[in-house]
């Protein structure tokens, strides 16, 4: 049977999208597939070179955030998206953008990091998580 | 479990002061890279390694040789299975 991860990703927050890039690699390691559905605010931390300039982090916890980027600089910790390149190099990840998002905010797959494979919906993002273990809203 | 001292390692990659999932992740390309039956050894400071590193091991099924602590770190040592 296939082992599958399935992560929606709505957040654009630095800490989220950390917590979400991670599970992504324990998933790709243990031998899982692992799908990302990035939506909203998560489709817009994907805007090409977004990833650089992003400093949020989420608003119940803001007056971390000088602190928490300051810590990850000086301790080289690697940022959510080389976690993400690094879960699709070891194992089997899949990172699909919702077409709603896209269509709301205006985007083309060619707007987004590379590392998006292609546009989905809600409906085919289900019927795949629907048969896996482990499903994440983050 | 046998003695480190009685061990040959092939590979000895040094991933200390990487954070979760760093170490693994360095275990992963080195064991990609390894030929099917070398040794390797991790060096992590992340406590998270622990219990990740061999749960990767046999999940991957490849041999586990132990896990040795020094001061501030451990050694993972495990050999390529296939």
């Amino acid at each position: 049977m296939t082992e599958r991860m399935s992560i929606i990703v709505f957040s654009g927050t630095v800490d989220k999208l950390i917590a979400a890039s991670i599970l992504t690699t324990g998933g790709a390691a243990m031998g899982m597939e692992v799908e990302v559905f990035l939506t909203t605010w998560g489709l817009e931390a994907f805007r090409k070179d977004s990833y650089k300039t992003n400093m949020k982090v989420s608003s119940d916890f803001e007056e971390y955030a000088p602190i928490m980027m300051e810590q990850m600089m000086a301790k080289k910790v690697p940022s959510w998206m080389d976690n993400f390149t690094n879960a699709k190099e070891i194992g089997d990840v899949k990172i699909y953008a919702c077409s709603m998002t896209m269509e709301l905010f205006g985007m083309k797959l060619e707007d987004l990091e590379p590392i998006v494979e292609d546009v989905t919906g809600v409906a085919v993002f289900v019927e795949r998580a629907k048969e896996g273990q482990i499903t994440l809203f983050i | 479990m046998p003695e480190l001292t009685d061990i040959i390692i092939d590979k000895e990659i040094d991933a200390r002061g990487s954070f979760c999932p760093g170490p693994l992740m360095e275990l992963i390309r080195g064991m990609k890279a390894l030929p099917v039956g070398g040794v390797l050894a991790v060096l992590s400071s992340d406590p998270g390694s622990a219990k990740d590193i061999p749960a990767w091991i046999q999940k991957a099924r490849h041999e586990y040789l132990g896990t040795f602590p020094e001061q501030g770190y451990t050694r993972f040592i495990a050999r390529k299975a296939h």
